[in-house]
């Protein structure tokens, strides 16, 4: 081994190197985080994010939402994808940032239900098409007071995560929609919001699709007028460019015309506070003593609770916020922790409703028997949630999307968006596999899902869902999660197997009714040969017979 | 030798005429009509249980008597399809058989089914079950009901002439049985009207066919002056009642002449002799209580040097023999029978008939047969 030097690095030669990085950057470098990991997944978060949006923006506008998804095929990989609602709008300053900047949005900074939590998710979208096409994101946005549309073209500026806008323009834009029935007007709303990017994608059918993602997004918002067309590029044989087949529009109607009931926005609940959250907290305070702070900031602390954590954590409550220090900060915390606080405010949670789950699966999927469980709001890490669980049983056979012999179809929901990617890192998922199936008349292979011609919805509605990761597809494994899940699932569970037991009696009944009158005519016919009764005598028979053994059946 | 003891004069089973039978199965049906029709019941069948454990060994009478277990089939949901049959099949014995004067093997009356649509036997077990409901049900032997056994009745050679009737003319016909050349008689699936005339002194029934044709062969019946019957294993109800009808008309003693093993002691000796569980119903005309058992015993291993001419028990056998001490009506009223299977099963060997050509080919006419009925110990 030769020995070789080499020039040693100082401090000041590795500064050089060192500098800021980001938020966009990291994201570009690590896109698959934000669920852009292939084309195919690609193209299906890009609608997912943009019609969490919508649905969002419209709800909280008390507006009925409808929705039109358009995928149209640029080139061999490429797609353009369209997002149309009749929602409020946006004002043409906030345009750029919404849809050009990483991290930015109204809904992280409060502890509120609602599909988006981040403001990651549309900006990653165009900042994927953006990175796989050079393309500009489109929006047209229309609000109710605005005489005229806009249409803005922005670009992500990824080094120092800002908007660049490329043109900015007056347009006559409305939101059109396919018309309620076959051959009539187009609807036109007067105020609504249209997204299109352009971006490497493929389209695919399947379990894994943005068809199958819009499906359940329509059994999960029963209120939303959804339409989807997808155009294909089409090459003739011989002819020297394809040819875009323009798609017929698909409609899910709605199952209901009226909206979630609005919620609330709440304070943090101490307990589901982190350290270092609290010194935020804390140091951002606008009160002016350490006890306002905890009355106001948080909820659930009335005054004599502040005095109490405050005695405990032994700290005078007229300290001003900002100066309690670190090392009392945990005694602060500790004595929080060990404090008896009510539980948050559960009115913050709208479930979507048993009725309305009902409703959904109804519309949506055929089956026989339909049953729904909403389950009453429980905590986690102070964070209220509640579980719902739907399911649609079909006749075996009789609905052909759903094998009898196949495992149950699950639709993971959290606050009313459907997961379908990551499903085996999902406490849904563990809960399922966690219920013993067979004891209500399912097939289960070991430690895995049921089986059987059946759809299960299982719905997290929270003001805060614990994602596994920035791509929002699996629920992290709380055990309070786990639990309420369990019990829910239990409870269709029972009433699934009650509906099971009942047919299979019925089944039996007729069966057994069957087979009587199967050989009854026989045993009459016997009779007759050898007694040389008249064909009448022997229907009188066949007849008494038939009466007997039908009422003395047992269970019939 | 012992002359036979006096037994009942077993009434002929042919007691009852076609025209008696019909209306037996006729009367069966209406009170089935009359259950469902007037007294609104469900209707219901009553069978003797079949087997050995609703029979006893009637001493008096030498054979397995029928105790009075019952089992009842009443109409249900279960049972509508055997009855079903069970009524379709009373049907055709009826209309087609006895009305008719006409006659049906067991295998046809399964073929027969397959008329019957969705009422048809799937397999002939379930018809040859049903038939033997039917004639347990009705206390009418089968043969009577006009269905011909499939199985061959066994045959016979010997000093024996058997007046028959030519089935057509009607006119008797003589069978001389010690004329019959290198062959055998049959014996036909009914023997009710059969007559004999013989000067014998003993009717000898052999299980196995090969030793049969052996003694035929040399014409050992002119040597003993006897009938000689081989059975083919378990002797059919043909040939359990020709032999009996032989023994009581002529008064002759019977002699057996099995394999040394617990299925010749306890299948084919006493079903000979006492009749079978299966047959519980009848046993009373196809039984010959007054045959008693000559060889081969395990005593007669000893005697005859014949050790290494045996097999060793299979566990079947040790089954069936065991079962026998413990179950069979028969073996536990004779001591000497359960003396037997404990030393059979002691000296864990069975023997053949054919063993004896261990000593030469003709030991068992020249030496064995003679010495045995000279000594006349036989076992009951």
């Amino acid at each position: 081994m030769t020995k070789r030097t080499t020039a040693k690095e100082t401090a000041e030669s590795m500064a050089k190197r060192q500098r800021e990085i980001s938020v966009s950057e990291f994201f570009l470098k690590n896109r698959h985080l934000l669920g852009f990991d292939n084309p195919r997944k690609a193209i299906m978060t890009a609608v997912k994010e943009a019609v969490d949006n919508s649905l969002d923006a419209c709800e909280e506008a008390g507006i009925l939402p409808e929705v039109a998804v358009e995928l149209r095929q640029v080139a061999d990989a490429r797609f353009l994808v369209l997002v149309r609602d009749n929602g409020p709008g946006i004002v043409r300053s906030q345009i750029p940032k919404v849809f050009a900047k990483l991290l930015y949005g109204s809904k992280f900074h409060r502890l509120r239900m609602s599909r988006g939590q981040q403001g990651i998710g549309i900006s990653a979208a165009g900042m994927y098409g953006q990175l796989t096409t050079g393309a500009a994101t489109l929006i047209h946005s229309k609000t109710q007071n605005a005489p005229l549309a806009r249409r803005i073209a922005v670009q992500i500026d990824t080094r120092s995560n800002k908007p660049a806008v490329l043109s900015d323009e007056e347009t006559d834009w409305l939101p059109a929609f396919a018309p309620e029935e076959e051959g009539g007007e187009p609807v036109v709303a007067s105020h609504g919001t249209q997204v299109s990017i352009e971006m490497t994608a493929q389209y695919v059918r399947g379990r894994l699709s943005v068809d199958e993602y819009l499906k359940q997004c329509a059994i999960a918002n029963p209120h939303l007028r959804l339409h989807f067309r997808v155009s294909l590029l089409k090459k003739e044989k011989g002819a020297s460019a394809a040819i875009l087949e323009e798609g017929a529009w698909q409609t899910y109607k709605r199952a209901t015309r009226s909206l979630p009931p609005a919620v609330e926005a709440i304070r943090p609940h101490p307990h589901g506070v982190e350290l270092g959250v609290l010194m935020q907290m804390l140091k951002d305070s606008s009160a002016r003593t350490l006890k306002g702070a905890l009355e106001d900031d948080f909820s659930r602390v009335s005054a004599r609770m502040a005095l109490e954590i405050c005695s405990r954590a032994g700290l005078n409550p007229k300290t001003p916020p900002a100066r309690v220090a670190h090392r009392e900060m945990e005694a602060l915390y500790a004595a929080i922790q060990e404090t008896r606080l009510m539980r948050p405010p559960m009115d913050c949670l709208s479930p979507i409703g048993e009725q309305q789950i009902l409703a959904g699966l109804r519309k949506e999927v055929p089956a026989d028997f339909y049953t729904a469980v909403t389950r009453s709001p429980e905590v986690y890490r102070g964070n209220p949630f509640l579980i719902e669980v739907g399911l649609a049983y079909a006749k075996p056979g009789e609905n052909p999307d759903l094998g009898a012999e196949d495992s149950v179809r699950v639709m993971r929901l959290a606050n009313r968006v459907p997961l379908l990617y990551m499903g085996g890192a999902c406490a849904i998922t563990q809960a399922l596999e966690d219920v013993n199936w067979k004891s209500y008349g399912l097939c289960q292979p070991k430690g895995g899902l049921p089986l059987g011609p059946m759809v299960l919805v299982v719905h997290m509605a929270s003001v805060w869902v614990p994602f596994t990761s920035e791509s929002k597809e699996a629920i992290a494994h709380y055990p309070e999660i786990l639990k309420e899940t369990t019990m829910a699932l239990q409870e269709v569970g029972r009433r699934l197997s009650a509906y099971l037991g009942k047919r299979k009696r019925l089944a039996e009944a007729e069966r057994k009714r069957s087979y009587i009158e199967k050989y009854i005519p026989h045993l009459a016919l016997g009779l007759k040969d050898i007694l040389a009764l008249s064909e009448k005598q022997k229907m009188e028979v066949e007849a008494v017979l038939t009466q007997m053994l039908q009422r003395s059946r047992p269970e019939s | 030798m012992k002359k036979p003891a006096k037994q009942h004069a077993a009434a002929a089973p042919e007691g009852i005429g076609k025209e008696a039978a019909s209306r037996k199965i006729a009367a069966a049906a209406a009170e089935i009509h009359a259950d469902i029709m007037r007294k609104g019941k469900k209707p219901s069948m009553d069978f003797p249980v079949r087997s050995l454990s609703n029979v006893k060994y009637d001493v008096q009478r030498g054979h397995f008597e029928i105790l009075g277990k019952k089992s009842t089939r009443t109409l249900s949901y279960h049972t509508v399809k055997t009855f079903a049959q069970s009524m379709r099949l009373l049907a055709t014995t009826k209309n087609d058989l006895l009305d008719r004067d006409d006659i049906a093997g067991k295998r046809e009356v399964y073929y027969n089914s397959k008329s019957w649509g969705e009422c048809r036997f799937d397999a002939q077990p379930e018809s040859d079950t049903l038939l033997d409901d039917m004639e347990a049900m009705l206390g009418i032997n089968r043969e009577q009901l006009g269905y011909i056994p499939e199985e061959r009745g066994g045959d016979v050679c010997g000093e024996l002439v058997v007046v028959d009737k030519d089935p057509v003319s009607g006119e008797d016909v003589r069978i001389n049985c010690a004329r019959l050349g290198s062959g055998a008689w049959s014996i036909p699936s009914r023997v009710e009207h059969l007559r004999f005339e013989t000067k014998a002194k003993l009717v000898l029934v052999v299980e196995t066919a090969s030793l049969f044709q052996r003694l035929v062969h040399h014409r050992y019946f002119e040597r003993a002056n006897c009938v000689l019957i081989s059975m083919s294993g378990v002797p059919t109800r043909a040939c359990r009642r020709f032999i009996r009808r032989l023994s009581d008309d002529q008064k002759l003693p019977v002699l057996a002449f099995t394999d040394g093993d617990p299925y010749g002691y306890c299948n084919i000796y006493r079903t000979l002799k006492a009749g079978s569980g299966q047959a519980a119903h009848i046993n009373r005309f196809f039984c010959v209580p007054q045959a008693h058992y000559l060889g081969v015993t395990p005593q007669d291993i000893l005697d005859y040097h014949l050790e290494d001419a045996t097999h060793p028990l299979e566990d079947v056998d040790v089954k069936r023999a065991k079962d026998a001490l413990k179950n069979d009506p028969f073996i536990l009223h004779h001591k000497e029978w359960q003396a037997v299977l404990t030393q059979m099963l002691k000296m864990g060997v069975r023997i053949e008939q054919q063993a004896f050509a261990k000593h030469g080919l003709n030991f068992v006419l020249e030496v064995y047969l003679p010495e045995k009925l000279k000594k006349g110990k036989f076992l009951p």
